[in-house]
Formats: C-alpha cells, structure tokens, sequence
C-alpha cells in the first residue's frame, strides 16, 4: 500500500457525506460511535472506556479500605471482599492499564508518525468493541454467575487465579468461567489491537520518518505491542487450559490427578511479568514527550533511551519466576531470578537519570503535564526501590504477599502509570478537543490525589513488615496494624476527591476552557502540526520529517535538529 | 551527517501491511504454541495411569506425507501465479486444499481410534490432556487454514482473483507453512519424542 | 469499634535500624498519634509476640536473611537520597525565572556518551553486588543441612486450618505448633518442617521465625525454624486460599525444652475420661451425631480426617484456626453457628438444641 502524497498545500479533503444524519440526534452519535473506525474516535473510547472501569475499581478498593479501617469489621463479608479484589485487580490490570495504553497509541501513534489512519481501521474497531464486551461480560457475573435465576456472584479467585482454586472442586458454579472467558475474549481484542499498531509503525511513516527519529512514545507503543504480542497468548493459552479443565475434565490443574499446581504459576507469570511492563510502557512514553517540551530541551541520549525500553522488554521475559519465590524452587532457579530481575534495574536507572538530564540544563515550565510527571519521577524512583528490594529473594520470604507488595505495585501503577496518565490527559487535551485544561482545577487535582495517595499506600510498605499478608478480608485487633489500616483508608477519600477535581476538570474545560490553538504548548511532535481536534483524515498535506522533532526544524531554520543527529 | 536533504519523499519505501501483519500473528501463534508444547513435555513420563503414549500412538505417516507435501503445492500454486498462470494456480492451490482435507480425516481417524479403541480421553491423564489439547489446536489450525485455502480457490474458480490479491495469497501461504513447521514440532515432541519416554 | 485504639501505633525495627534517616518520614503518619512503642501487654504466660516485625526476627533463620535485607535497604536508601537531591536541584535551579525567560530556548543538548556510560556500569556494579549476596544468602537459608536429631513437623495446610504431625513422636494436633527453644550460643535445636497441601495452595508464614514457603498440593516443601525465645508467634496463612483465608492463623509456641517434653509427654496419652453427667452426655451426642465423620478423638470410634484432630482440643489456646480464644462461651458460639465466627467455613451448623450445645461443650472441655 503505497501513500497518496497531496501536493497542494491548500487542498482539503470533503467531508465525507453519509446517508441519513441528522446532526446532533442521538441517534448520530451513537451511530458516529459504533460504526467509526477512527483512529481518533476509537482512541478516545478506549480512554473513556478505561477511566469508567476505573471509577468502578475504584469504587471497588474503596469498599476494601473500609472494611479494612478497623480490626474485626463486618462492613463486607467475606465473599464479597474477595470478589472485590479479584474484580479490582482484573479490572485495573485488563480493563484500565491496557485500553488506556491502547487508547493513548491509537490516538497518537498515526498523528506521530504522519499517518492519515491505522493500518487496518476496521481490525481496530474490532478490538476495541471485544475489550469493551470483555468487560461488560465479566462485570456480568455480578448478575449472572450461578446463572440467571439466583443471586449472582462475581468470580473470587484472584486476579492471578492461581491452581488449584480455580478447579471445579473448589471453585463451584460458574464465576470462575466468566473471569476465563472474559480474559480469553479480551485477550483477542489486545492481541489484534497491539498487532495493528505494530504493522502502523512500520508501513504507515510518513517520508523520512526513518525508526531512528520516531518519537520515543512510538518507540514505547512498539515495544508495549511486541510484548502484547508474545505474552497475551500465553495467557490465552492459560484461559484455554482452565476451560477445558472445568468444562471437559481434563488435567492440566488438577492435582488430585496429576496435575501441577506450580505449572499455572509459572505459565501465568511467563504471560504475567511482561504485563507489568506492558502496563508501565505508557508511562515511560508519556513522560518521554512531556518532559523534554517542558523542558525546552530534546531527550537526553534518544538512541540509550529506545535501547533501555527494548533491554527491559527483552529481559521482562525472563523473570517471571521472581513471583514464585516462596513456592520451593531450587536455590540455583531462585538465585537466577534474582539475577535476571535485579538486571531490569539497570535499564530503568538510565531511563530516570536520563529524564533528570533532559530537565537539567533546560527551562522548566511547571505546566501540569510537567507537574504530573514530576510526580511520576518522584513515585516511580520509591516503586524502583522497593522493587529491587523485591528483587532479593531473602528480603522476598518475608515480603511476599504481605502488604510492602501491595504498596510497591500499586507506587508503580497509581504512583507510577495512573500519574503519567493524568499528564498525558492534560498534555493531549488541547489537540483532542482544542480547549485548554484549566489549571487551578488542575493543580487541586494533582495535589489532593498525591497526597491522598502517599496516605494510602505509604503505611502499606509499614504494614508490610509487620507481618499483614494480602488478601485478607479481616484481622484481630492486636497485631499492630490498625492504626496504620485506617491512615490508609483516609488516604482514599483524600485520592478520591482528587479525581473528582479531574473529571470536573474535564468537564468544564471542554465546556468552558480557553480555546487552545493548534500548537498550545509550542512542542515538537507531528502530532501538533495539524489542527486541534485533528480533522478525520489527519493531515491535509503528508509532511515529509527530516529529524526526530520536525516541528522544531520548522520553527528553528537557522538550527535545526537534523545538523545534530 | 547530513542525509536529510539527499531524501526523496517518492523513494519512500516500507514493508506491506498485510504481510507484517500476518508474520505478527504468525508470532502470536507461536508464543499460544509453545505454552501447550512445554505442557506437554512437562507431562511427558508422569501421568499416574495409562494409557501410556507408547502402547496407543503410532507414527502419522500418510498425515505427515499430506501435509508437508502440501507445503510444496502451495509453493507451485504461488509461482504461477506470480507467473500469471491461473489454472496452474487454481490446480495446484486445490491439491493443497485437498492435502490439508486429508490431514484433518486422517487426525480424525487417529483420534476415533484412540477414544473409542484405545479408551484415551482428554481427561484418561494428564498425557490425555496434554495429548488432545496440542494436536487438536494445531488440527484447529489447519481447519482455519483449510477454510482460507477454500475461500481463495473458490474466488480463483469463479474468476475473480487479480493480479492485487496476490497479497492475500502470499499471507494465507504463510499462515499454511507456519502451520506445517508446528506440525515438525508436534511430530517431534508427541510422535518421536514421548514414545520414547519410560513412563 | 470498640477496641479500637488509634493511639496505638508500632514503629516496625528497621526504622531504629536507619534512624534518624527514616523516622523522619514516619513523623508524618504518627504526629500527634504515635505512642512510639507498642502498648504493654499485661505479662502473661507465655509471652505472646503479638508484633511479627521481620525485623526484630526472633529464629536464626529470620535472623540470617537480614543480612542481604539490610544491604539492599541501605543501598537503595542511598539511591534514593542522591537522585532526590538531584530532582530537587533541577527543580529549583531551572526553574522558570519570569516571563521573559521564555522567549529564548535553552541550549540544546542531545546526549552525552560519557555520561550515559558512567549511569550504565554503576548501577551495574550495584546489581553484581547485590546478586552475590543474595545467592550466598539463598544457599545458606535454603540449603542448610538439618542435624539427624533435628525435631521434625509435618504441616499440612487445609481449607482454613492447620494440620500438624510430628512423625516420630506420633502426635497429630491443628494450629498450634510446639517446638523446643534453641539457643544461639549453645547446640542448635531446629526443628524441620515438611510443608505439604490437603487441598490448595497455602502459605507457611511466621514473620519472627522465617521467612514464607508455600504449601503447594501433590508436592513437597521444606523450611525450618530455629526459635531464641520462648512465647507464642503469631503468623497467618500468606497465599490466598479461598473464602477464608484470613481467618488462617498459626501459632508457633516455643518451649523450654522441659516443657516441650511435658507437652509430648501430654499429648501421647489418652484424654481423660469425662466424669459430670453433662459431659458423659456430650461423649454420647458427640458420637451420636455426626461430628465424628470429621474429626478424630484417640482410641474412640471418632476416625474423621476432614476437620482438626480433637484429642487434646480442650489445652489448645485458640478456636477455628485462631478466630476466637478457646473458651467455653465461644466454643458455644463455635458449635452452635460456625459461621457467624468464621463466615464460609466448612463445618456446618448442626442445628444442635441448646442441652447437646451445653453438653458438647461439657465434653469437648474434657479434652486434656
């Protein structure tokens, strides 16, 4: 598929003319959504998708905490609780982290590299429309589990589902099946989305947008597809295995008959391990546009940078048993995970102290994608941290499990991921809907959500060495831990009015926000050489690119990159 | 180094689409390939009943004949059409149907023996399991492509195939020699490997 | 709440390890709460080690893998304070200085070689560090050689209990393991435990003794303890294993050696026959209905394995895995709706009248 190359600079596409809109009806939105193969459309859904699945996890480890507050609660029962986690945890990892990566790369990756689509729209609507069923299906369960004719019950196995809780004899009914399907489902969707950004990187670049001056988000999204490609799989291989034992009899987990239950831990790490990284890709793209614009400087060291994502990818395939410390793997399999998992470190050291240089030197613009960003820097170097200590299995006995787990992943995703997510909203605004956030509402939001969560998840690390394991529903009031479990819980109320500073936010930007032009933060990407919103088809005119930040060549003649590169 | 000027937008060259996008999911396939591989070398010696793969499997000759030969018609059926040789093409495209139909009956065949002759089930042992649960996703395999294979030979038949689609040509021929080289690993890892596995 | 204190705050150990560095940052949380110890307990006997802080380890090898522990605490410590210094100087020194300061850009700088270089191997220096520590700690916690006299534990975790054998002894109990103190001068007394899963994957954990193993279905684990001091550790089941899992706790119960003994010597025998009348009846309904499908009392038709071995039930201290203390009004409560303790459980309500609870109580107390 060769490019049609517009010579005219003034030539615009029609507007393409459908039968039967009327503008404004419900209907045509409704149809402008469901039928739309838009990469902008579909990336927006994707986002909107993920921040509604966040509010209901959210909800979700709201209900958790307060159950939590004090020793010996009844808030929840049990089973709700568990189901609360499990739910949680899917949700955040399947339903939020990836769609909203995948919504960032469907809406960026083709303005980026100078291209009028994906390459192939209609697989990408398609992945979108599994996703968001994969979704609508598990929440089902809450309705339908046992099946329509009782009180439903949402799957409780934990996000991990680890064997042999998930077989007929302890998992009964069917909320175990619907956490399978849903996944499998979900997993197509991924798989197809993260294959149709792949092949868009590679044959849709506009003229000299060689792989050398893609933007390190590109780089990022590439990376994030590669390992969607070889990890989700696995995962669907997982969901095929529990199918079939709980449908047809078979083995694979049944260790009353053979089976092996350390089998699923290692299959569903080998697919889980390089999920975290798949979750924390965007995190790493985002702050690699926001800060050197903020900055006013390029990022430091572009080609180490795109080496460290790829290193780590490359070696997140190898340190999945780093979850399994404690299941009695030899000493010689434990030392080489500790090997393997402290080498991750190395890479992610050069990306943070590469972010410092690129701000060092520059001129700082504390807009709030910089500020959210700062915040990242800040959460992501405690969650690095604590994740070497993870790292050293000795330490790990103890850690496993406990609380400091859940306070190291969750400085990673919230403090980490969920951060950069704020800034990259913030950042993309204004080409989204060509309206400027406001930024008093802005800072309220950053403030009140990183104290909130610092007060949520800093006591955790505490709790951690006190001995409170994870998932537990309840726990005696003697143990130590209540007063640092209602800190928390205050935490949450705290991050929780933040959000609603957001989506306030949101809302009254878009309504009432200063218009923004099509270049409000004077950045370099080619993202902002078109208008804001961006019209369907991108670009008028492909650009032809001749360094890493071609709107920098356009604005600086007398300097530009390409005599540095 | 000042390359930029020397570039010229009409020289612009990149990968096809299609054919990234299948070599992508081609890679999918094998990472999905290789969980149930290493289940089944996993298991291979350790089920706690039988049957036992050497008392009930015997070696697929006339299936393997079928389908690697298969890899070479649908290489002869490409040349001529890159040749512009539309009967060749719809000949030699059918042979590859046919091969890949008689590997499915002759996997059938194996599979009534083994439940109905040999009492093996997916769920006898974990070598049941295993067993069922690889061959049969690479006999799944082979179904999808088969029905692709039919697909273009249908539209070859009635005349509609141009000299554009060899795109679509080229990707499904190979979808179908990814799912041959599968087969050498299930050959190996089921058929040579574990018979020879005590139990 | 009732019997909630929120004054009652811990300082976990490590902080006194890195004073005054982090006591800093736990001000924070404990301004105007903090107690700054953990409450006095009224000294029973034996002490119970209520706070499990990993790092106030009270057994060797919770002791030995504090060593790496404490390293990559100090390392990573360190990086922290250093790139925080250096965020805050970019933070403060490049930040924006009026209007006008915008109108210019600031040099453009692509990258440096040198310093990438620099960033790249020391980190790595770090890591190979960390990577030999770590093994020699692994070999020398995991692989460690146990003495032939070692006291061996078989524990075997159940949907949501304890199953506790001592082979060579020939005693089996639930939830409460007894072991002998050892002492860190002197012979060493381990005692080795052989972890193994009736059902689902559990997780063997007692933050002062060791370290966490799993107790996996169809496969064999091991750890070991080595106790300083006599008391009661508390721990918790540390993998999700179903409805219940926090209601899964374990009490270690580290003896003298002379009371260990007495302890053995206990449980070989018989329990006591009962003598009052309500008790007599209890032993009757006990056997009457179906309790004994579950549960197992020595040298009586009671053969059940399905739920704890009620031998000795009546010296244990806890009820239910630990939910509730071992007195006659919560066994009460216990028989008569298990699940209002222990919402999920397996042992179903009975729907005794009160005469067989108030027996079955009687009985059960009988139990020594």
């Amino acid at each position: 598929m060769s490019q049609e190359i517009i010579i005219d600079e003034n030539y615009r596409m029609p507007e393409p003319v459908r039968v039967g809109e009327e503008t404004g009806s419900l209907t045509r939105v409704m149809q402008q959504l469901v039928f739309t193969v838009d990469h902008k459309k579909l990336g927006l859904m994707y986002i909107g998708a993920g921040l509604l699945f966040f509010v209901i996890a959210g909800l979700l480890a709201g209900l958790m905490r307060i159950q939590l507050a004090f020793p010996n609660n009844h808030f929840l029962p049990p089973d709700v609780f568990n189901q609360s986690f499990t739910m949680h945890g899917t949700t955040m990892v399947f339903l939020v982290g990836m769609p909203l990566a995948f919504g960032f790369a469907n809406y960026l990756v083709p303005l980026m590299i100078g291209a009028r689509d994906m390459a192939f729209p209609r697989l990408n609507a398609f992945g979108f429309w599994v996703f968001f069923f994969s979704g609508l299906f598990l929440y089902f369960s809450y309705v339908g589990a046992p099946g329509l004719y009782a009180a439903g019950s949402a799957p409780d196995v934990g996000w991990f589902a680890y064997s042999p809780l998930t077989t007929k004899a302890f998992s009964r009914g069917h909320s175990t099946d619907y956490w399978t399907l849903s996944l499998l489902l979900g997993g197509i969707g991924s798989v197809a989305t993260a294959l149709n950004i792949l092949v868009t990187v590679f044959c849709m670049r506009c003229p000299g947008m060689t792989l050398g001056r893609l933007p390190i988000f590109v780089w990022c999204m590439v990376v994030l597809s590669f390992l969607v490609i070889l990890a989700l799989p696995c995962l669907s291989a997982c969901q095929i295995m529990i199918s079939l034992d709980r449908y047809l009899g078979a083995k694979f987990f049944d260790t009353q008959a053979g089976g092996d239950a350390v089998l699923w831990q290692h299959f569903f790490w080998i697919f889980g391990h390089p999920e975290v990284y798949i979750l924390i890709m965007p995190a790493f793209a985002i702050t690699s546009e926001v800060i050197p614009v903020f900055s006013r400087k390029p990022i430091f060291g572009y080609p180490i940078m795109v080496a460290a994502v790829v290193a780590i990818a490359f070696i997140s395939l190898g340190v999945w048993a780093h979850h399994m410390f404690c299941v009695g793997m030899v000493s010689l399999a434990n030392a080489f995970f500790v090997t393997s998992t402290l080498l991750v470190s190395i890479p992610t050291g050069i990306k943070i102290f590469n972010w410092l240089a690129t701000m060092y030197g520059g001129k700082l613009r504390f807009e709030l994608p910089l500020i959210f960003c700062i915040g990242f820097l800040f959460q992501f170097l405690i969650a690095g941290l604590t994740g070497v200590m993870l790292a050293v299995a000795p330490f790990t006995w103890q850690l496993s499990d406990s609380y400091f787990v859940v306070a190291h992943f969750h400085y990673v995703l919230i403090g980490g991921l969920l951060f950069t997510i704020f800034a990259g909203i913030y950042y993309w605004y204004p080409k989204a809907f060509g309206k400027m956030p406001d930024h008093k509402l802005g800072l309220w939001h950053f403030w009140l959500f990183t104290i909130g969560f610092h007060v949520t998840f800093l006591p955790q690390h505490f709790l951690g060495f006190l001995g409170m394991p994870r998932r537990i529903y309840t726990y005696q009031d003697d143990r130590g831990w209540d007063t640092m479990n209602l800190i928390s819980t205050i935490g949450v109320a705290i991050q929780a009015a933040g959000i609603l500073f957001f989506v306030y936010n949101l809302i009254y930007s878009y309504i009432w926000g200063k218009k923004s032009g099509d270049d409000p933060w004077d950045a370099w990407t080619l993202e902002w050489a078109t208008t804001s919103p961006p019209p369907e088809y991108n670009f008028a005119k492909l650009p032809v690119v001749k360094s890493r930040r071609p709107l920098w060549d356009a604005k600086h003649p007398e300097d530009p990159d390409w005599k540095h590169e | 180094m000042n390359y930029a000027t020397t570039e010229n937008p009409a020289d612009w060259k990149l990968p096809s689409p299609r054919k990234l996008g299948i070599l992508t999911l081609i890679l999918a396939e094998s990472a999905l390939f290789t969980i149930f591989v290493v289940a089944y070398l996993f298991y291979m010696g350790k089920s706690l009943n039988g049957p036992y793969p050497h008392e009930v499997l015997e070696f697929p000759l006339l299936g393997t004949i079928a389908l690697f030969s298969s890899s070479g018609t649908i290489f002869l059926a490409e040349r001529c059409l890159h040749a512009g040789n539309k009967p060749g093409f719809s000949l030699w495209w059918g042979v590859t149907a046919a091969l890949g139909v008689y590997f499915l009956y002759f996997t059938g065949a194996e599979w009534y023996h083994l439940i109905f002759e040999k009492n093996l089930t997916l769920a006898s042992n974990t070598f049941g399991t295993t067993f069922y649960s690889l061959v049969g996703l690479h006999a799944f395999h082979v179904i999808v492509g088969v029905l692709l294979l039919l697909g273009i030979l249908i539209s070859a038949l009635r005349g509609r195939l141009h000299s554009d689609h060899t795109e679509h040509v080229e990707a499904i021929s190979y979808y179908w020699h990814f799912v041959d080289c599968i087969w050498i690993v299930v050959l190996t890892v089921v058929y040579i490997l574990s018979v020879r596995v005590p139990q | 709440m009732a019997g909630v204190s929120l004054f009652r705050f811990y300082i976990p150990g490590f902080l006194k390890t890195f004073t005054p560095f982090a006591t800093a940052a736990l001000l924070i949380f404990t301004a105007g709460t903090a107690s700054f110890a953990a409450e006095p307990q009224a000294t029973p006997t034996p002490e119970i080690h209520r706070i499990a802080d990993i790092f106030q380890p009270l057994s060797r090898p919770a002791e030995l893998l504090l060593e790496p522990t404490h390293l990559v605490l100090l390392i990573c410590l360190g990086i922290f304070l250093v790139v925080l210094a250096v965020l805050a100087y970019v933070l403060i020194k490049f930040r924006p200085r009026g209007p006008e300061d915008h109108l210019e850009e600031p040099p453009q700088v692509y990258g440096s070689y040198n310093i990438e270089m620099a960033w790249t191997v020391i980190p790595c220096l770090i890591v190979f560090v960390l990577v030999l520590v770590s093994a020699r700690s692994i070999v020398e916690i995991q692989d460690r050689p146990m003495p032939e006299d070692a006291l061996q534990i078989r524990l075997i975790g159940h949907q949501w209990w304890w199953e506790i054998q001592y082979p060579e002894l020939g005693i089996i109990t639930a939830n409460e393991i007894h072991v002998p103190v050892s002492s860190k001068d002197g012979k060493p007394r381990p005692t080795h435990i052989i972890l193994e899963s009736a059902d689902v994957i559990h997780s063997f954990w007692v933050p002062q003794l060791a370290g966490k193993t799993d107790l996996v279905p169809n496969r064999v684990n091991h750890t070991w303890i080595e106790p300083f001091k006599t008391g009661v550790f508390l721990g918790n089941c540390a993998e999700y294993c179903g409805t219940q899992h926090a209601n899964m706790l374990l009490r270690v119960i580290v003896q003298t050696p002379e009371d260990f003994q007495k302890w053995v010597e206990n449980q070989k025998q018989l329990p006591s026959e009962p003598k009052d009348v309500i008790a007599i009846q209890g032993k009757k309904d006990f056997y009457d209905l179906s309790c004994v499908a579950c549960h197992k009392i020595d040298s009586t038709p009671a053969e059940g394995v399905f739920g704890p071995d009620l031998t000795k039930f009546a010296i244990r201290q806890t009820l239910g895995a630990g939910v509730a203390a071992n007195t006659p009004e919560n066994l009460h409560a216990w028989l008569f709706q298990p699940d209002s303790l222990k919402p999920g459980c397996y042992m179903p309500d009975m729907k005794l009248s009160p005469q067989q609870l108030d027996s079955l109580v009687a009985y059960l107390q009988t139990l020594k």
